[in-house]
C-alpha cells in the first residue's frame, strides 16, 4: 500500500528525487530551501549516494554540470539571488544538451530580497531560460507538496527524454507548507540510453570520446556544424513547445471570468472560485503546470470563452506577460499582483477574499 | 643501414589524437601535453581518465587528446571534475587550467575543491599573461611586466602583486602534492615529467590533491620570440617564481 505521511513541500522535493532515483547532490544554503539540502545530506549516503555542500551557487551549479556529464540523475536547490549566480553555468549545461534538474524556492524581491517572506518574482527570469546566449530550459510549477514530489521526478525523466535542464519553481509558501504526500515513485516510461557519459572510458573500452561544451563542440549525432547545431536546438525546442504543455483547470468551461495563475497564487485563486461560485458569480480557473512551454494555445481558448481574465501572482507583474502574450488581445486582462506579502496594509497577502474584491470590481 | 635495423625511440603518443596542436610557435603547451599523455600511458590509467580543459588557451585541449574529456567554463574545471570524481571515484581526473582560469576568476574554486580534499590532479599553465584575449595582464603577471592592459608595466599600487599558486595550495591541508616546473631546458623538462607522475599518484593513491605549476613560455603575448621567451623564463620568471617541490606527502594526517 503506498504510504501517505504530512510533510512540507521542500521534503517532497527531495524524497521526489531520490524516488526517481537521484543519488547525487550539490547545493549551498540559502533561505527557504535550505531543509531541502540538509534532509538529503542525512538521506543520500544511505543509499550510496552523495551530497556536497559548495561554497557558492555558482560552484554548485558547475558540480552539476559535472554530475550530470556522469550520466547519473543530479540535482540542485536554490532561491533567488542563488539562483542568479548559477546564470552562467545553467546556459553552459544548456549548450552541451545534458540532464539534470534545478529547484528555485523562490523568495521575495530583488537583490538579497527578504529569505523569510513569500515571492514569485523569479518568474520572468526562470522563464526566459535563466542564462545567457538564448537558452532554454523546461519549467514546472508545483502548487503543493504532492505536485513537487510528482513534478520533481517528472523533471527528471523530460530532463533524459530531451537533454535539457528542467527547473522546478516553487516558493516560499509551497516550500514550506506541509500537506499529505503520497510517496508513490512515478514511472513515466523508458529513456534513452546515457551512451555519451564522461565514465574514463574515452581509450580502452571503446566508448567514444565525446567532448561536452555546446556550440564549440556540438554533440556527435548533429556534426561539427554550428549551424547545425543550432537548428538542432531549435527543433528540440520546438518540439517540447507541441509536446509538453501541461496546465489544469477548475470550473473553467462556463466561467465568466477566468483566473488565471500558478504556484501558491493559484491555490488562493481556486479558494476564491470556490467561494464566489457559492456567491452565484461564474468564476473559474486555469492553472499553469509547465511556465516553459507556456499553455498559450490552450490558454487562449479557454480565456475567449469567459471573455474576461484576471491574472493574480505574487509580483508585481511578470507571470500576466505570458498571459497577455498568450491571449494576444483578445480579451481584457487584468492583474492583482503584490510585491511585498510580508508588508501590512494595501500590498499585504493575497487571500481569496482580496481576489474576490478584485473580482467584484470586474464583474 | 636497413630500414629493418631501424628501432622507433621516439614518436607522437597514442593518447595525441588527430587534432592538431593549434597554439603558436614557440608556445610551450605543445611539450606539456605530451608529457601528460606519456604520464598517463605510462601509469596505465588511459582507460579511466577524463581530462578538463579550462576557458583560454586549453579550452580545446580536450580535444587533443583520446580520452573522455569537457572544455569547462572559465574557472570551474575543478567544481566539474568533484562531482565526476565523487561519482565515479575510480576514473583519474585531471583539469589543466591557465593562470587566469585559475588564478584569477577561478581561484575560490580551486582553493574549496583542495579544502574539501578533493582527489583530483591540476595542471596549472603559468605564462604571465592571458593568451587567448591578446596579452593582457594575468593575476601572475610580473611587476614591471608590460602588458595590453599595463601598458606602464604592472604596478603594485594598481595592479597588485604576482600570485603563487604552487605555494598557495601547499599550505592546504587537503593538498598532497605541489611543485612548479617549467619545460625551457631538457633538464627541467625531465623534473617535470616526474612531477606530472606525482601528481596523478597521489590521486591514483586516494591520498589528497595533486597540483603542478608550469612557467609556460607566450611568444605571441610577450611579443618574443621563442627563444628570447627562454631567457625570460630563466631570468625573470624564475626570480619570481622559484621552481622545486613546495609539498610532498604520502599521508595527510
Amino acid at each position: 500500500m503506498d504510504e501517505k505521511i504530512f510533510i512540507t513541500g521542500n521534503e517532497a522535493i527531495a524524497r521526489g528525487a531520490i524516488a526517481a532515483g537521484c543519488k547525487y547532490f550539490f547545493g549551498y544554503p540559502i533561505t527557504p530551501q535550505s531543509d531541502i539540502g540538509e534532509y538529503l545530506s542525512a538521506e543520500l549516503p544511505k543509499i550510496g549516494g552523495v551530497f556536497i555542500q559548495s561554497e557558492a551557487e555558482s560552484a554548485s551549479i558547475y558540480m552539476l554540470y559535472g554530475g550530470a556529464m556522469s550520466g547519473e540523475r543530479v540535482m540542485t536547490s536554490t532561491s533567488g539571488c542563488g539562483f542568479a549566480l548559477m546564470a552562467e553555468g545553467i546556459s553552459y549545461i544548456c549548450a552541451a544538451e545534458l540532464p539534470c534538474v534545478v529547484v528555485d524556492v523562490m523568495r521575495m524581491g530583488p537583490g538579497i530580497g527578504t529569505g523569510g517572506q513569500q515571492g514569485q518574482t523569479d518568474y520572468r527570469y526562470a522563464t526566459s531560460g535563466a542564462g545567457h546566449g538564448g537558452c532554454r530550459c523546461i519549467v514546472l510549477a508545483p502548487a503543493s507538496p504532492q505536485e513537487c514530489f510528482n513534478l520533481v521526478q517528472l523533471a527528471f525523466y523530460l530532463a533524459d527524454i530531451y537533454g535539457i535542464l528542467v527547473i522546478v519553481l516553487t516558493d516560499f509558501i509551497i516550500g514550506r507548507m506541509a500537506e499529505p504526500v503520497e510517496i508513490r515513485p512515478l514511472d513515466f516510461g523508458p529513456v534513452p540510453e546515457k551512451d555519451w557519459a564522461l565514465v574514463g572510458k574515452g581509450k580502452k573500452e571503446g566508448r567514444t570520446d565525446r567532448h561536452f561544451g555546446g556550440a564549440s563542440y556540438p554533440p556527435r549525432s548533429v556534426g561539427m556544424s554550428v549551424p547545425a547545431y543550432h537548428e538542432h536546438q531549435r527543433q528540440k525546442y520546438q518540439k517540447i513547445m507541441d509536446t509538453e504543455v501541461r496546465y489544469e483547470t477548475f470550473q473553467a468551461e462556463d466561467a465568466e471570468l477566468l483566473l488565471v495563475s500558478y504556484g501558491s497564487s493559484a491555490r488562493v485563486c481556486r479558494g476564491a472560485v470556490e467561494l464566489g461560485r457559492a456567491q452565484g458569480l461564474r468564476l473559474g480557473l486555469f492553472r499553469a503546470l509547465t511556465v516553459w512551454p507556456f499553455p498559450r494555445k490552450e490558454l487562449r481558448e479557454a480565456a475567449s470563452r469567459a471573455g474576461k481574465v484576471l491574472v493574480v501572482e505574487d509580483s508585481i507583474g511578470e507571470f500576466v506577460d505570458d498571459v497577455e502574450f498568450a491571449v494576444l488581445g483578445q480579451v481584457p486582462v487584468h492583474l492583482l499582483g503584490v510585491w511585498g506579502r510580508h508588508q501590512p496594509g494595501g500590498s499585504g497577502i493575497i487571500h481569496p477574499e482580496r481576489v474576490l474584491e478584485e473580482v467584484g470590481g470586474l464583474l | 643501414m636497413s630500414s629493418e635495423n631501424k628501432v622507433k625511440v621516439y614518436g607522437t603518443p597514442s593518447l595525441r589524437s588527430f587534432i592538431p596542436i593549434l597554439h603558436c610557435p614557440g608556445c610551450h603547451y605543445g611539450a606539456i601535453i605530451r608529457l601528460i599523455c606519456e604520464n598517463i600511458e605510462e601509469l596505465g590509467v588511459e582507460g579511466r581518465t577524463v581530462l578538463l580543459g579550462g576557458v583560454g588557451c586549453s579550452y580545446a585541449w580536450p580535444m587533443l587528446f583520446v580520452l573522455d574529456g569537457a572544455a569547462c567554463p572559465h574557472g570551474r574545471a575543478p567544481a566539474m571534475a568533484t562531482a565526476l570524481k565523487r561519482i565515479h571515484p575510480d576514473t583519474v581526473l585531471i583539469t589543466c587550467q591557465g593562470d587566469g582560469d585559475l588564478g584569477a576568476i577561478g581561484l575560490g574554486c580551486f582553493m574549496n575543491a583542495l579544502s574539501r580534499g578533493e582527489k583530483l590532479t591540476t595542471i596549472f599553465l603559468n605564462n604571465a599573461g592571458y593568451g587567448m584575449t591578446g596579452g593582457q595582464m594575468a593575476p601572475t603577471t610580473l611587476l614591471g611586466q608590460v602588458t595590453t592592459t599595463t601598458p606602464a608595466g604592472r604596478d603594485p599600487e594598481i595592479a597588485g602583486y604576482p600570485i603563487h599558486v604552487a605555494e598557495l595550495a601547499a599550505v592546504m591541508k587537503g593538498t598532497a602534492y605541489s611543485a612548479r616546473v617549467t619545460v625551457h631546458t631538457p633538464a627541467n623538462y625531465q623534473k617535470a615529467k616526474k612531477a606530472i607522475k606525482l601528481a596523478l599518484q597521489k590521486q591514483i593513491d586516494g591520498i589528497g590533491y595533486g597540483f603542478v605549476e608550469f612557467l609556460s613560455a607566450c611568444p605571441a603575448s610577450w611579443r618574443m620570440t621563442p627563444s628570447e621567451c627562454l631567457e625570460f623564463i630563466d631570468e625573470k620568471m624564475l626570480a619570481e617564481y622559484p621552481l622545486g617541490e613546495f609539498k610532498n606527502v604520502d599521508r595527510i594526517e
